[in-house]
C-alpha cells in the first residue's frame, strides 16, 4: 500500500509528465487558457491514461513478451490506444451524452497525446506489475491535471498583465511555463524524505 | 529469421483486426443518429456568425432550432425571409416573416453643420476620443467620426464621410454590431423600409443645441403638432418617432425648420 502511495505521489509531484518530463506540452499550452477547459482536459487525460494502461499492460505481458516482440511496443500501443479512445468515445456518446459533451473535442485529441504513450511505455520499462502501473498511470494523470489547473491560473494572470510587446502571446506563455516547471523541481527531495 | 518476421506480422495484424472488429461492432450497435435537421438548417443560414439572432453564431442557432422546441424561425436578420422560409420548410412549421432591419445613424452634424472645440490627437477610435471631454466636437451627443462602427461592420456597409458615419442600406445586413459598438449609441436599428428618421441625438435645450450644430433638433414641437397620426413625441428636448404609429406621410419632414427629420432611402444617403 505504501509502495502504491509512493508511486502515485512521485508521479504527481516529482516526475510530473508535463513539468519535468516535458511530455504532453501541446495540450498544456493549447488548452490551458480557461480553467474550465483545462480541468476537462486533465480529467479526460487521467481517464484515458488509466484505461490505456489497463489495456496495454496485458497486451505487453501476455502477447509481446512471450513472442519476444518487445520491439513492437510503440506501434502496438499507438494502435491500441487509438482504437480504445475511439471506442470510449462511441460508448460515452451513446450512454453518457452529458460527459461526452463536456469532454468534447479533448477525447479524440488525446489519441495522439505523447504523455499517454509515455506513461504506458515508462510503466513497462520500470518493470511495474499491473497494480503498480495502474497507480503510476493514475498519478501521472493527476499530475497532468494539477499542472493544467495551476498553469490555467497563471495564464489568467498573464491575460490581465501588460508584458513588453515582443513578449506578448506565446513567448510570455513559454517563459511562465518554464518558471512553473522550475518550481516543481523543489519537490524532488520532499517525497523521498516523506516515505523514507 | 522468417519465424520472427512472421510472428511479428501476425501478432500486429491480429491486434489490429481485433481492434477494428471491436470498433465496427461498437459503431454498429451504439451509433447515435446525427441530427439531420440541424445539418440542413445550418446550410440554410448565411454563415456570417454575426449573433443578431441572439445565439452564439449560425451553428448555435441551427442547434437550438433543431433540438429545442419553440425557437422562432425568423431570428436570422441577414438571411431575411428566404432563410426563414427554408428553415420553416425543414421544421414543418408555419413561415414567419422576418423583420429585416437596417442601421441608421441618428446624427447629421457633419463638418458643414458643426465645428470642433479642440483638436484630438490620441488613439484614433471613438471610444478613446469620447473619454476626453466627450470628444473633440462641440456636440457631445453626436457622431465622433472615428469609425468604431465601420471597424466592426462585417459587410463594409459603413463609411465615414465629412466627419460622420454613413450606412449603405443596400449593403447593411442588419446584424446590429455597429449599434453595439457606437459609444454614443446614436446608431439605431430600424425596419427596412423607406422611413422618416430623426437624424439628431442632442438632448440639450434648443438654443444651446442650435449654437453647437446647425442641424440639431431644437425641440420646437412643430413635428409633434403636425403629425396626423400622433406618432411623434418630443421628450428630453429631442423628437422621437413611434414607428408602430408612423404612416410615413412625410409631413414632419416638410415642417422641420432645421431639417433634422429626413427620409432615409435605400442608397444609404439621406435625401433632403
Amino acid at each position: 500500500m505504501k509502495e502504491l502511495a509512493y508511486i502515485i505521489f512521485t508521479s504527481i509531484l516529482v516526475n510530473n509528465y508535463v513539468l519535468t518530463k516535458f511530455l504532453g506540452i501541446c495540450p498544456f499550452l493549447g488548452v490551458s487558457k480557461k480553467l474550465g477547459q483545462a480541468t476537462g482536459m486533465g480529467i479526460a487525460v487521467t481517464f484515458v491514461m488509466l484505461l490505456a494502461n489497463s489495456a496495454t499492460w496485458p497486451i505487453n505481458n501476455f502477447i509481446l513478451v512471450p513472442f519476444e516482440l518487445e520491439y513492437l511496443q510503440t506501434i502496438v500501443f499507438i494502435l491500441v490506444i487509438a482504437a480504445l479512445v475511439q471506442l470510449v468515445e462511441i460508448i460515452l456518446k451513446k450512454y453518457i451524452p452529458a460527459l461526452h459533451a463536456s469532454l468534447g473535442i479533448y477525447l479524440p485529441l488525446i489519441t495522439t497525446n505523447c504523455a499517454v504513450l509515455g506513461v504506458v511505455k515508462n510503466n513497462i520499462s520500470d518493470g511495474y506489475g499491473f497494480l503498480e502501473s495502474s497507480a503510476s498511470a493514475l498519478g501521472c494523470g493527476l499530475g497532468f491535471l494539477l499542472a493544467m489547473v495551476l498553469f490555467a491560473g497563471v495564464r489568467e494572470r498573464i491575460e490581465t498583465s501588460n508584458p513588453p510587446k515582443s513578449f506578448q502571446g506565446v513567448p510570455i506563455t513559454l517563459v511562465s511555463a518554464a518558471i512553473v516547471s522550475l518550481s516543481f523541481y523543489g519537490f524532488a527531495g520532499v517525497i523521498d524524505s516523506l516515505f523514507a | 529469421m522468417l519465424e520472427a518476421i512472421l510472428s511479428a506480422v501476425i501478432s500486429v495484424t491480429a491486434i489490429g483486426i481485433i481492434c477494428a472488429v471491436m470498433l465496427v461492432v461498437a459503431a454498429k450497435f451504439m451509433s447515435v443518429p446525427e441530427n439531420e435537421k440541424v445539418k440542413k438548417i445550418r446550410e440554410c443560414l448565411p454563415g456570417a456568425n454575426c449573433g443578431a439572432c441572439g445565439y452564439t453564431g449560425c451553428d448555435g442557432y441551427a442547434k437550438a432550432l433543431g433540438e429545442e422546441e419553440g425557437v422562432k424561425t425568423n431570428l436570422c436578420i441577414p438571411g431575411g425571409d428566404k432563410t426563414s422560409k427554408d428553415i420553416s420548410d425543414i421544421l414543418g412549421v408555419e413561415f414567419e416573416d422576418t423583420i429585416e432591419q437596417v442601421a441608421t445613424v441618428r446624427c447629421c452634424g457633419d463638418c458643414n453643420a458643426t465645428s470642433k472645440k479642440a483638436e484630438y490627437k490620441g488613439v484614433q477610435s471613438c471610444k478613446a476620443a469620447r473619454m476626453i471631454f466627450g470628444g473633440e466636437n462641440l456636440c457631445t451627443f453626436g457622431c465622433l467620426g472615428y469609425g468604431d462602427c465601420a471597424a466592426v461592420c462585417p459587410n463594409d456597409a459603413i463609411c465615414i464621410e465629412n466627419g460622420i458615419a454613413h450606412i449603405d442600406t443596400r449593403k447593411c445586413i442588419g446584424c446590429g454590431l455597429c449599434a453595439k459598438a457606437c459609444p454614443n449609441s446614436i446608431i439605431h436599428m430600424m425596419p427596412d423600409v423607406k422611413r422618416n428618421v430623426i437624424t439628431c441625438s442632442n438632448k440639450e435645450k434648443g438654443a444651446l443645441a442650435k449654437q453647437k450644430c446647425k442641424n440639431a433638433c431644437i425641440a420646437c414641437r412643430k413635428c409633434e403638432k403636425t403629425c396626423p397620426s400622433g406618432a411623434i413625441t418630443v421628450k428630453d428636448n429631442l423628437a422621437s418617432i413611434d414607428y408602430d404609429k408612423c404612416t410615413n406621410c412625410g409631413a414632419c419632414d416638410d415642417v422641420c425648420p432645421v431639417g433634422c427629420i429626413r427620409e432615409a432611402d435605400h442608397s444609404g444617403a439621406f435625401k433632403n
